[in-house]
């Protein structure tokens, strides 16, 4: 690996200091499983790597009646899966963070890194977009807070500034009657890269299959996670039936810019979106207990 | 050597007594060739071409070697000239010395993407990796030549002006790509067609693959002040690397010392010399010795994959499945110098199935790839699966079940190989039978939707080649055995099972050393499923040898001939007398200073018949009609394995085998695109994880091979060879297609499904 | 903690290359290590190269094969992808600690049994993915062992043996 320093500060405000001063280029590591690798293929370099695990205000997880859920950015990909909140109301949140790599991955790899690494098949992304996640930065000018769905902005770029780093993510408490599924499809069953993936969420209105609300996001299918709205419009205020599921699934279709790589051609990603979709909408009426006969 | 095919009762053979090394492998302590360091050791990196076809103008290494830190950078030029690099090397594979030269560094024209273009030796690995950015190469990029089909073609452009195909037929004039075009038939192929019904053509294709060693290539050198040269390498073969050194640095072979390290995996691709001549050449050139670690990108990119294929298969039946004739035409991508293993390919296509008339055409063919080596069988998988896709067309047009087609096709002992050779005893009709009684293929597939069962046969002929051994016997009784046999497949255990049988010992008072170039006998290289079966003989020879050695002592101590001398389990005693015994420690004791003197048997064995072994797998799998994906439901791997010396080790030899064959049917391959590979890495060359296979039960059939120790066959070679056309007939009977290409990747699964649902 | 000179300083990159180590404390198969490491060095090159503990293996270098698997705090992670810095102060367990006072886990005793290994390049990660496994799951099902042991690689086996022994072992903990 080219060499770097290592820098590993003990408080937010010295991680500030050092991204303003810093002359050349300073990177925040929390898992490394995207940028060790990254450093050493020199796809990225670095002058300063720094570690912000030391930092105590990045370990939070914690959910907040009416605030919703808090995941620091130093927090593990394993800790947010096994951490009860996550497991009660964020079923999704869980499913995407055991999708990503192998157990030791998950052990080390953090939503943040996820998100800040910003790979348009990002796993724990499609989830956190359909939950209205919002993303919490912190800066010289303070803390803000960007909707994660607009915090992309191509492969790999986003809208953090270089003095500014990931403190946490929020996630608004799971609306009532309301269900939450992600699937990826890969070749194998484990350690790939999504070729698609799609996450759903469905909220009914109380009693009955009338839709509330729809969210559906997409993974690997554009140049950053994406949501299907045409898909969302078909569904919200109808009777949620096969038919209209199938509907939504075509139209998801019509969010997706793929390109063709060795993971999978644009067209197969397409098809796989529409499969995805089907699915998790499927996954969600059965869990809001209103299965629907195939 | 005597044939042992009646089964004896016998205390070790057979049995699954423990991994002789396991305890070294489990404790972390085993050492592979990247754990070596040596005092003033230096880190070596290679400089790669990044084009898969360019001329070389200029390569400038001034920078470099001005880099602090850096001891050494070599190209080409610091080969010495090529006058050694004469003659053929053996292996598996052929390979010329001259290519073997040109593929360890290129000379004037990188001939595949990842093509060494010069070496650095420096302080640290980042110091040379520093060191590598500063060599200047001035390239003019040439259009690759990207597979064989496109190869062959007249206009293609050439990789070697100097190549002529080598062919039976008419001398040709104009170079080529294309190096070998081989024939090999019998009868009379036009009335073998005309005497069928029915007469079927299909093509098939096969992408490059890699071994998927865990552990990445790796040698250390030490070349010393008076000239020799000392390597610890990751090799399957020490005499062959030794050898080529031999040619490459111009050196007499006892100035060469190769020492096997631990080998974390070789399947065929650790056969020929490519790190070593570098490492060599760079210690010699720095004084200090040298280590080279290849990344996982530079073993997949510049070690050795398996061979690409185009395959098209063309056979004639009769109405009751009686085959007439079959005519097979194999075009097998070398990469970048000549070697494809057309040989095993044609001898596995039609192997199992008895015929008056066929004609096997194979054609070896250079490509901008990297040349290709051993893997598994070389030659058998594609083959295999062409074939066995194919006669499972042609069972199910003639409404016959695909295992009683099989069967009434099947070649038993007296009938011909594809080369002529007659088979001695085999075991393929055994091996039928079993699957016609066995569960996995008689009860009925669990209840689901897109599921199917598939059935597909295999072979592999073995390679015999010569063997050494020693074991020397101590003045305490224990024993050695001694020898350059690279233990590669657990070769250790099985023979300490063959020394404790033969000399009738505790196991435990027998050790197993493998020794270096300079220190013992030459042996061929551990590969082509010869080891267990003709180093087993050699090691079963020297057994007889120290038997006769000690009775000449048991004799002179008990003052009679030693043909009197009788012995079993530990003593000597006199035939007629029986009270007149000696024990073996006592006699090994005098051994050290009486008579003949200490014990060293040795045994030899060059030329065994070959062992033929058939194997059949059933697979069962789900296809998932949405995303093609298949997923594999159960596995069974039926094998004739002569006689199992250690049935633990042969299951694991058969299940890794199957493991490869599968991951080669669904999910790996090269991706190139433009002659360069897009995927080098174990993120996106998928290789099956645990959860992509299920567990791979194992049915071994034995039926004792004509020739060598108990009866026993290589194992290891045949198990890559059915699974990816058992997987393809299953996928076929799962979701209604046909799949002609390798892998059957979900996207391909699911394309082909398309292609029908358009047309049906 | 590891404030580096002067991050201002351009020049400082190439300095590094030449000087800079950098002193790491932490546990290594439970004794107390001190050693001293660049920055850009990964754990499993510290392992490998400062420590000589050359049991843990590297297969790919990016995470994708599991040959670098050591227990962290008694985690498993890959060792390939974590700077050795970030080691400061915790605990790592390798293959070589694996075996408590001469006896081995067993683990290692159902691996050598059951024929779980073959070139035995894998076998440290694997023991150690199982290790960890076991530490939190005491009686895994087939597919949770399979799921454990996803992120390493074996070429040799077919995981067939691997499952078992590592099924066995679950039974003589018991
Ligand atoms: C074998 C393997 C398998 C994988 N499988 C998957 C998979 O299935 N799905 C998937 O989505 N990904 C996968 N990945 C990618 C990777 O593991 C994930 O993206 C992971 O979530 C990254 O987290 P990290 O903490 O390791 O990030 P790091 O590598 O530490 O950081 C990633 C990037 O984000 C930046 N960054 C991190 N934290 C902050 C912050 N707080 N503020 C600003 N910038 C920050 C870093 O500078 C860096 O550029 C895999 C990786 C490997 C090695
Ligand atoms: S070497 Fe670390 S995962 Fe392969
Ligand atoms: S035993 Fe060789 S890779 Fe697992």
């Amino acid at each position: 690996m080219r060499p770097f320093t290592y820098a590993a500060p003990q408080s937010l405000q010295e991680a500030l200091d050092l991204l303003a001063k810093a002359n050349g280029t300073v990177r925040p590591l929390v898992g490394g499983t995207d940028l060790i690798d990254q450093l050493r293929q020199r796809r990225k370099t670095a002058d300063v790597v720094l570690d912000i695990k030391r930092i105590p205000e990045m370990h939070r997880l914690e959910y907040v009646a009416r605030e919703g859920l808090h995941v620091g950015a130093a927090v593990s990909c394993a800790d947010t899966a096994a951490f009860a909140a996550v497991r009660e109301l964020y079923p999704a949140i869980r499913a995407s963070c055991l999708l990503v790599g192998s157990v030791q991955i998950q052990n080390r790899a953090s939503i943040a890194g996820n998100v800040c690494n910003s790979a348009p098949s990002a796993d724990t992304v499609p989830p956190l977009v359909t939950l209205d996640a919002r993303a919490a930065i912190v800066g010289p000018r303070g803390r803000r807070e960007v909707p994660l769905e607009e915090f992309f902005t191509g492969p790999g770029q986003n809208v953090l500034r270089g003095d500014e780093l990931l403190l946490e993510i929020v996630v608004p408490p799971p609306a009532p009657h309301s269900s939450n599924h992600y699937l990826r499809f890969i070749p194998r069953n484990e350690m790939d890269i999504a070729v698609a993936g799609v996450s759903s969420l469905v909220a009914l209105r109380p009693r009955g299959r009338i839709c509330a609300r729809a969210r559906i996001a997409l993974a690997a299918v554009a140049p950053t996670p994406v949501r299907a709205k045409a898909a969302e419009a078909v569904l919200e205020g109808h009777v949620v039936t096969s038919e209209l599921i199938e509907a939504a699934a075509e139209k998801a279709v019509e969010a997706c810019r793929p390109i063709t790589d060795v993971r999978g051609s644009a067209e197969y990603r397409k098809e796989l979106v529409k499969v995805l979709t089907r699915r998790t909408l499927r996954h969600c009426m059965a869990s809001l207990g209103q299965p629907l006969e195939s | 050597m005597a044939t042992v095919s009646e089964r004896k009762k016998t205390r070790y053979i057979g049995k699954r007594t423990p991994k002789y090394d396991a305890l070294e492998r489990v404790t972390g302590q085993a050492l592979f060739a990247a754990d070596l360091h040596l005092p003033g050791m230096l880190h070596g990196k290679v400089l790669r071409s990044p084009h898969p076809h360019a001329l070389i103008k200029r390569i400038d290494t001034r920078k470099a070697e001005a880099l602090p830190g850096v001891k050494a950078v070599v190209t080409a030029a610091d080969l010495p000239p090529p006058e050694r690099a004469q003659g053929m090397l053996g292996g598996e594979l052929l390979i010329s010395i001259m290519d073997l030269r040109r593929l360890t560094i290129a000379h004037d024209k990188a001939l595949f993407e990842g093509h060494a273009i010069a070496a650095v030796a420096a302080t640290t690995p980042e110091v040379a990796e520093e060191a590598l950015d500063l060599i200047q190469v001035d390239y003019e990029v040439l259009p690759p030549v990207e597979n064989a089909l496109e190869a062959m073609s007249p206009d293609a452009p050439l990789l070697q002006p100097d190549l002529y195909t080598k062919t039976l037929g008419e001398q040709p004039e104009r170079p080529s790509n294309v190096a070998t075009h081989s024939e090999s038939s019998r009868g009379d192929l036009e009335r073998g067609f005309a005497e069928a019904d029915l007469v079927h053509e299909t093509s098939y294709e096969t992408k490059m693959v890699h071994q998927g060693y865990l552990e990445p290539t790796a040698t250390v050198a030490h070349a010393q002040p008076d000239g020799r040269i000392t390597l610890w390498t990751s090799t399957q073969g020490i005499f062959g690397i030794r050898r080529s050194l031999g040619h490459l640095l111009d050196l007499p072979l006892g100035k060469v010392n190769v020492i096997p390290t631990e080998i974390g995996g070789g399947f065929g691709g650790k056969i020929y010399a490519i790190l070593e001549p570098l490492a060599a050449l760079l210690s010699r050139k720095s004084g200090h010795p040298v280590k080279i670690v290849m990344s996982r990108a530079e073993v997949f990119r510049a070690t050795g994959p398996a061979s690409p294929t185009h395959i098209t298969v063309k056979t004639g039946a009769k109405k009751d499945g009686r085959l007439t004739a079959a005519y097979v035409k194999l075009v097998m991508d070398a990469g970048a110098v000549p070697g494809a293993p057309i040989g095993g390919a044609s001898l596995v296509c039609l192997a199992p199935y008895k015929l008056d008339h066929m004609k096997i055409e194979a054609y070896d063919v250079v490509t901008n790839k990297p040349r290709v080596q051993a893997y598994r069988a070389p030659g058998g998988t594609p083959a295999a699966f062409a074939v066995e896709s194919h006669m499972d067309q042609v069972a199910e047009r003639l409404g016959i079940d695909p295992l009683a087609f099989r069967m009434l096709n099947a070649v038993d002992e007296g009938d011909r190989m594809t080369d002529d050779r007659p088979y001695n005893r085999i075991g393929l009709k055994e091996v039928l039978r079993r699957v016609a009684k066995h569960p996995s293929w008689t009860s009925p597939l669990p209840p689901g939707p897109h599921r199917g069962r598939g059935l597909a046969l295999g072979f592999w002929a073995g390679a015999t080649l010569t063997s050494t051994a020693h074991v020397l016997v101590h003045a305490d009784g224990t024993a050695t055995l001694v020898s350059g046999q690279v233990d590669l497949t657990g070769t250790r255990t099985t023979m300490q099972q063959i020394v404790a049988e033969e000399l009738q010992v505790p196991l435990e008072s027998v050790s197993v050393r493998v020794g270096d170039t300079d220190s013992t006998p030459y042996t061929d290289l551990s590969a082509g499923s010869r080891t267990a079966y003709s180093f087993g003989a050699a090691v079963h020879n020297a057994c007889q040898d120290v038997l006769a050695q000690l009775r000449v002592h048991a004799a002179d101590h008990l003052t009679a001939q030693p043909e009197h001398v009788e012995y079993a389990d530990g003593r000597f005693w006199l035939r007629d007398s029986p009270d007149q015994n000696v024990d073996l420690v006592t006699v090994a004791r005098r051994s050290t200073f009486r008579a003949t003197g200490p014990i060293c048997g040795r045994g030899t064995v060059t030329r065994l018949q070959p062992a033929p072994q058939f194997a059949a797998h059933v697979a069962d799998v789900e296809v998932d009609p949405d995303t093609g994906k298949v997923t594999i439901l159960r596995y069974t791997a039926f094998q004739d394995v002569g006689r199992a010396l250690n049935p633990t080790q042969v299951e694991g030899q058969v299940q890794g085998g199957a493991a490869q064959g599968i991951g080669w049917a669904l999910t790996e391959y090269y991706h190139f695109e433009k002659g360069v590979m897009r995927n080098p890495t174990f993120l996106d060359y998928r290789m099956p994880t645990s959860l992509d296979l299920p567990m791979i039960d194992c049915e071994l059939v034995e039926v004792p091979a004509s020739d060598g120790p108990y009866g026993a066959r290589g194992v290891g070679e045949v198990p890559i060879v059915p699974p990816a056309a058992a997987l393809a007939n299953a996928v076929y009977r799962a979701a209604g297609v046909r799949l002609h290409k390798l892998p059957m990747t979900p996207e391909e699964v699911f394309r082909a499904r398309q292609a029908t649902s358009a047309i049906g | 903690m590891t404030f580096v000179a002067n991050f201002s300083d351009t020049t400082l990159r190439k300095a590094v290359r030449v000087v800079a180590k950098l002193p790491l404390s932490f546990t290594v198969n439970g004794e107390p290590r001190q050693v001293f490491v660049q920055p850009w060095q990964t754990l499993l090159e510290a392992l490998r190269d400062e420590l000589a503990l050359t049991g843990t293996k590297e297969g790919c270098s990016n995470g994708n094969c599991g040959a670098c698997t050591v227990l962290l705090d008694g985690r498993a992670i890959v060792a390939c992808c974590m700077l050795a810095l970030e080691a400061e102060g915790q605990d790592i367990l390798t293959i070589e600690g694996l075996a408590k006072d001469g006896r081995l886990d067993p683990l290692q005793e159902t691996f050598i049994e059951y024929g779980a290994l073959q070139c035995g390049f894998c076998t440290p990660g694997f023991l150690l993915s199982a290790r960890a496994l076991l530490n939190t799951n005491p009686a895994p099902n087939e597919q949770e062992v399979r799921l454990a042991i996803a992120g390493n690689l074996c070429r040799c086996t077919g995981y067939d043996k691997i499952v078992r022994a590592i099924q066995a072992a679950v039974e003589r903990e018991a």
